[in-house]
Order: C-alpha cells, then structure tokens, then sequence
C-alpha cells in the first residue's frame, strides 16, 4: 500500500464517518409509534442486555421508536423518557394500527433464509501467508455463488488471487455442516525485490476444496476450508499448492 | 371378461369404503367438540407464511461505525513515530464485530544509524509505514462510565484479533494484530475510541528474520450510522 492509496482509503473512511451526519442532522422526521402489549416493557440505560433497567412502560401505552443498533431499539415514552429496548420485547408489541411490530434482526430461521453473505479469513496459502475476503449468494439454501479477493505474503514472493467459484453446504440448517467448492480464478506472484530479479507472474488456476462452517448464531458462523489449487503455468508443468483457511462469515 | 371383473371389484371397494367414511363422520362430528374438531380434520392448504423483516417508517439502523484516529506508534528499532489512520466496524451484535483498520507513520531513525554515522538503513521512501488489517472484535466488558454526578455514557472494553498486511522498508510483511480499546458514547452515535494495539511480522532487515512487535497507542472518534 503506498502512499496515495493510503490517503484514498483514509478520506473514504472520513467519507462514511460524514455520511453518518445527515441521517442524524434530519430532525423534522416523526418516529414511528407503536402499542405496549406486553405486561410491561423494560428501558433500559444502554444498548445491551447487562445494561441496567431504568424504566418500565406498562401495556396499552404509546412509545415512539428512535433508533436501531443489532437487537436494540432506543425508544421514548409519551411522557419523554428515554432507553433501550430489546429487539425480542418490541416484536411483541403492535402498531397504532393493530398489526404486530417486525424489526429488522435475525428471524429464527435466518440460517437458511439469507442470500448474502461476507466472510473474512486468513490461513496458509502454500507455505505463504493468505488474508482473503469473499463474499457469496445463496442461489438455494444448499448452493452457494462465492467470489474471493486474497492477499499473498510469502517469504519469497508476495501476491494477489481472486477466484469465483460455487459451493455446495450439504446441512444448512444445522449448527455444523459440512460444504465442498469449486471454482477458478487468477493469480499474480511477485518475487521479492531482494531476491534474483524475476518477472511477475499472471497465471489462470482452478480448485477444488472441502470445509466445515458452525453457526455461533443464527447469522454468524465460523468457517474453515481446504482447497487444493492447480494453476496453469506457463512452464512445462502446473503447480499444484495447497490452501487452508480459517474465517468468519456474517449473512445479511 | 377382464374389464367386467375390473369394474366388479372397483365397485365392491368403493361400496365398502363408503359406508365406513360415513360411519367415520357420524362418530366424530357428535363427540368431538369445537376444540377437538381442528386436530381430526386434516389441513387442506397449509399454510406457507412467510416471515418478512419490515422495517417500521423512519427507525434508522445504526450498525456501522466510522471513523479516523491519532496516536503513536513504536516501530521495532526505529523509535517512536506519530501514527494517523482510519477504521470502519460493523456490529453484528452487541458483542460481535467486524473492524477494518487502516494507519499510516513514518519511521524514524535506529541508534545505530545516529551512532555509527555509516550509511542509512532505509531510503526516505521505505521508512514510510503503513498497514491495513481486519478483525474480529468482541466487546468483552460493556458498562457505563461516570463523568460527573449527572453523565452515565454506555461503554465498552473490547478486544480484537485480527490479520493484514504492513508495508515497511519495502516491503509488504504478513501483520497479525492484538488489539484492546475502550469505546465511550459520548451521545447516541458518537463514540471516542482510546486503543492500544501490538501489530506483529516478522522481519529480516537487521540481518536476522525476527518478528517484530510494533505497539501503538491511539486516541480515535467514530460516528455510528
């Protein structure tokens, strides 16, 4: 990474820090209400379940709805105050129009019903070290479209792969579930400057590759993955390299 | 004769199906009452609704996190430089999250280059430092912090693990990151950063290959949207 590229990424994270601002300067906007139906619903101080209980609304009252961060909703009662709201509680609630509330959030069945998923991971990538992000579309619970960007840091050679592929996830539903992939891509391998000048390489390759994802919850899953990769020289003989990575992925 | 044996016997068992269907519905219809009568008849259509997320009107959903910091890093050998970069997190949960960290410095010069007066190590060019990782982060310890007797700001003490690339001396080195930090609230979407940070790889440039802990110290502002 050098230096101009650098000051390119910095201003795109200053970019989406200020692309927050509008969204929070807007302040003719009405929130949404919604009818207590439970006994009672608890405030509390901060957007997680070990933040105390400041307040309790009781059934049939009004609270109008702010702000969503993960499971919790900031909300504020009729008589102006103001908490935090667990996402499970307020589905439990209605609108003024009598339909129930439904919050964006993982549904109980969200492991097999999401299409988008983005994953990071690193591992082992012929003896160099891989840091990949990939991302995928679930055609069918079982069938994945994936795509991967790698970066390649060897002690030798340093490089860059992408490949785009399909997987097959054989148990989607359940908590660990087996998958095998293939697909094809390009690789690029730059040798080191200390070492003998060597040209860059740019060269097609193919692999073929096993792996295990578990759900730590319903949208989050821990993934490892083997692929046995062939790439197509332009020498007498393909190289074959063996990969293993370990990753996370989140589904959207 | 076939087809005539056929039709016989097709009229035999539709004869004895009969009276039994009819037999079977007088007995059930006068015993089971309303609450029995939804289990004994078999659900024509089934009902296939499907879930849908609906947003309710104008509840904004705040799950990313941007933001810039400041602060100083410890470049194994080449001193103390000031470090600036950028950071974008997504939260999936309350106690997960995704972080993609960017930072650039400068090194400074080795004691060796100061003592020895001999040539310099690394051109102008190769002591820039700059380096980019993802992590995953937890937030292991949330609370609230007091300032004063009136202000409760919700906070976190989180820990990250996380693997990138540092571009030093000329090269680009394999980083894995440990990072710890404490993330203040200071309003609703405005959170203040303080980080510590040890980015790891490993480096031959002194003669030895050697991983090289590289701690840094920072100080940084997001805004969640």
């Amino acid at each position: 990474m050098n230096g101009p590229d650098f000051r390119l990424l910095l201003a795109c994270c200053l970019a989406l820090c200020a692309a927050g601002l509008p969204a929070h300067a807007r302040t003719g906007k009405t929130p949404a209400t919604v009818v207590v139906q439970d006994a009672f619903v608890d405030l509390r101080s901060g957007p997680g379940r070990g933040f105390p209980a400041t307040y309790s609304v009781e059934r049939d009252a009004t609270i109008a709805l702010l702000r969503q961060r993960t499971d919790w909703i900031k909300v504020r009662t009729a008589n102006g105050r103001e908490g935090w709201v667990n996402r499970s509680q307020l589905e439990r609630t209605l609108t003024p129009g009598g339909a129930p509330v439904q919050v964006a959030g993982p549904a109980p069945e969200a492991r097999t019903a999401h299409h988008w998923e983005l994953g990071l991971g690193t591992g082992d990538f012929g003896g160099a070290n891989v840091i990949s992000v990939a991302g995928a579309y679930a055609l069918t619970p079982n069938l994945l479209v994936r795509a991967d960007v790698n970066q390649l840091l060897g002690n030798f050679s340093n490089g860059w792969l992408g490949t785009a592929g399909i997987a097959h996830v054989f148990m989607p539903e359940w908590r660990v579930s087996p998958f095998v992939g293939i697909g094809g891509g390009v690789i690029t391998i730059s040798p080191k400057a200390t070492l003998v000048q060597a040209a860059d390489r740019t060269d097609t390759t193919a692999y073929a590759g096993l792996g295990v994802r578990g759900f730590l919850t319903n949208r989050f899953l821990l993934q490892a993955e083997y692929r046995s990769y062939v790439v197509f020289t332009s020498r007498d003989e393909n190289e074959e390299i063996d990969e293993w990575t370990v990753g996370f992925t989140y589904f959207f | 004769m076939d087809r005539g044996l056929h039709v016989l016997l097709l009229t035999a068992l539709a004869a004895a199906a009969l009276p039994g269907n009819a037999a079977a519905q007088a007995a059930g219809e006068p015993t089971g009452g309303p609450s029995a009568l939804p289990q004994q008849q078999p659900q024509v259509v089934e009902p296939a609704v499907q879930r849908r997320e609906v947003q309710p009107p104008g509840l904004d959903t705040e799950n990313f996190e941007a933001g810039v910091f400041v602060g100083t890093v410890s470049i194994e050998d080449f001193g103390s430089s000031l470090l600036y970069g950028g950071r974008i997190a997504y939260h999936f949960t309350e106690d997960l999250f995704a972080e993609a960290t960017i930072g650039s410095s400068k090194a400074g010069r080795t004691s060796y280059e100061d003592l020895s007066g001999a040539a310099d190590l690394l051109t102008d060019s190769e002591r820039q430092f700059t380096y980019y990782d993802l992590a995953l982060g937890w937030n292991a310890l949330p609370g609230e912090v007091f300032f004063g007797g009136k202000h409760a700001m919700p906070s976190a003490v989180y820990f990250t693990l996380g693997a990138g690339s540092t571009n030093f001396a000329g090269d680009d080195h394999f980083t894995v990151a440990l990072g710890a930090g404490l993330r203040v609230l200071a309003n609703d979407w405005i959170a203040v950063h303080l980080d510590v940070r040890d980015q790891m790889f490993e480096s031959d440039l002194l003669g030895k290959n050697k991983l090289t802990q590289n701690l840094q110290v920072g100080f940084g502002v997001t805004a969640f949207f």
